[in-house]
């Protein structure tokens, strides 16, 4: 039942448990029982919203930024990945296989702000070897769900 | 002037779904749970692979009976999902999707006034395409009792010396009904006894929910006497791509295929090329759809319960088919209302069929939140004419 309704509030966390408990063939009280301790062991850690920021008027830039550490002796790579995940304006850190460790997503509102997190804050610790920081230009799909277009229904409305 | 049409395509009376989409398409900003088919795109490494064979300029005929690869696939298809075995060759025909198939199944097997047996309500072809071959229909009027399964007595009452075919549909368009082994163990053996043929179309064949579908044609005995229809439209989110096809005995199919050679050459060769992608790496794309179905499923049988419409548990296709008797108004006159008053457009149950009077047909191929609106607005109607 866990993986039924994670699969089902993957893509709409607006789902009630109510909705839930019809869809699943549960009652809601024991989906409101399975997600508060899905929420309690960390398995459900939140519910954000999807949003594209270019259609508000508001300035967002986000990064993409490749980081080379050097791991530290019996923590490995957590220990730098926690010094720069604690960050507000970072919203993702992935450790990676390939040709370099971290990537990690940064937010801002404007290039400088980002351009001065690099070099201010994140290039200058001391386990950091390099840094390459890409701008994302255009977003379009995130979380599974494409955020460019929307998708009108085009079938007629009636057929046998 | 001598009169230019056929008596007999004259006399065929357009199907109801006709009439009530013109009505519907009348009124602006409806919403409508009327379509019969799926809400998704076509998986795109499937739209991906047609697109492929077009640039590769794969823009020819095929063989009158169908790529042999798309064959052999629908082969290891059916034998890996439902235990049937049939033959690339001779035993399997591509067709211009399952509508087809059911035309040439019925003109390549009627003598003229030979009785074709039509269980209803159900999908709006049968009982046109067996007129146009030369045929009787004789309807079988199903049961909201019986959860609109054919039973064997009501099947025993239809057959008369003329008896030829019958023509199955389950999981059935409009009322959601499936017949499990057992159920359908009881008229095979019927079939059998007044040799009969069976046109069994399988259409919502994927679309099954906490059960495995079973085909007729896996019962003892009839797999000689059987045609099955499938195709890619409901379970690959094909409807555009025009493809389906038939197995069956090599006799019949032959002749099926010779029908198909003159009237259709063959089936589209980029849905083609795009179904053989469906069927070797489909499966987790059926899946995927089959969960978002079952879900809105239970959403709907459950909103009308609460309702207080009757509406039996339907474990196929993507249909509900609630009974709105308690509401004294007629099929058709509740789907006028309804859209006239609230917008939504439904289609009643007796478009497919005079015994579909007193029910709706509710497709589920819409979004959870499109659903949602239409059923506080179903609701809404239901309690205005309740409390009357």
């Amino acid at each position: 039942m866990r993986e039924k309704i994670l699969a089902a509030i993957d893509k709409n966390s607006k789902l009630t448990a109510a909705d839930l408990a019809i869809m699943l063939g549960s009652t809601e009280d024991e989906i409101k029982s399975i997600i508060s301790e899905m929420e309690k062991e960390h398995i459900i850690c939140g519910y954000p919203t999807l949003i594209n920021w270019d259609k508000v008027e508001c300035e967002r830039v986000t990064a993409l930024i490749e980081v080379k550490v050097t791991p530290q002796r019996g923590l490995g790579f957590d220990k730098i990945a926690e010094r720069i995940y604690q960050f507000a304006e970072v919203q993702s850190v992935y450790l990676m296989s390939g040709g370099f460790d971290l990537t990690v997503l940064i937010e801002g509102k404007t290039m400088r702000e980002v351009a001065s997190f690099v070099s201010e804050k994140l290039a200058p610790m001391d386990a950091v070897l390099s840094t390459a920081t890409h701008f994302v230009l255009k977003k379009y799909k995130e979380h599974g769900l494409p955020l460019v277009q929307i998708k009108h229904d085009e079938r007629m409305l009636i057929t046998p | 002037m001598r009169n230019p049409l056929s008596k007999k395509v004259v006399s065929i009376q357009p199907s109801g779904i006709r009439k009530f989409f013109d009505i519907v398409s009348e009124m602006k900003d409806a919403i409508s749970l009327g379509v019969g088919e799926p809400d998704f795109d076509t998986p795109w490494h499937i739209r991906e692979e047609g697109i492929y064979s077009l640039e590769k300029g794969r823009t020819f005929y095929t063989s009158n009976a169908g790529l042999k690869d798309l064959k052999v696939e629908i082969c290891k298809y059916l034998k890996r999902r439902f235990g049937l075995e049939y033959q690339p060759d001779k035993e399997t025909l591509v067709t211009v999707g399952g509508s087809e198939a059911i035309d040439i199944a019925l003109r390549a097997m009627l003598e003229p006034g030979d009785e074709v047996l039509i269980p209803q309500p159900c999908y709006v072809s049968y009982h046109p395409c067996t007129i146009l071959a030369g045929g009787v229909p004789v309807v079988i009027e199903l049961k909201g009792e019986n959860e609109f399964k054919l039973t064997k007595d009501q099947l025993l009452d239809a057959i008369t010396d003329k008896t030829k075919v019958i023509i199955l549909a389950y999981p059935n368009n409009p009322t959601g009904a499936t017949m499990d082994y057992d159920d359908l163990k009881q008229i095979a053996d019927v079939i059998v006894e007044k040799d009969l043929y069976v046109i069994s179309d399988e259409i919502y064949s994927e679309l099954t929910y906490g059960r495995k579908h079973v085909s007729i044609s896996s019962l003892p005995g009839l797999r000689d006497r059987t045609i099955v229809i499938n195709g890619f439209s409901k379970s690959y989110a094909m409807t555009g791509w025009r493809l389906g096809y038939a197995v069956g005995p090599a006799l019949i199919i032959e002749q099926m295929t010779k029908i198909h050679q003159f009237a259709i050459m063959c089936a589209p060769t980029t849905s083609q090329y795009a179904g053989v992608e469906a069927l070797k790496n489909g499966d987790a794309d059926v899946e995927m759809m089959k969960d978002a179905y079952d879900k809105r499923r239970r959403y709907l049988v459950h909103a009308f319960r609460s309702m207080g419409i009757e509406c039996f548990e339907p474990f196929g296709a993507f249909y509900v088919f609630p009974c709105i008797k308690s509401l004294g108004m007629t099929s058709e006159e509740f789907a006028t209302k309804l859209l006239e008053e609230e917008k939504v457009a439904v289609v009643p149950g007796t478009a497919f069929g005079d015994c579909g009077e007193g029910y709706l047909r509710i497709s589920y191929a819409y979004s959870i939140e499109n659903l949602k609106i239409a059923i506080e607005r179903i609701e809404r109607f239901v309690k205005r004419y309740k409390d009357r």
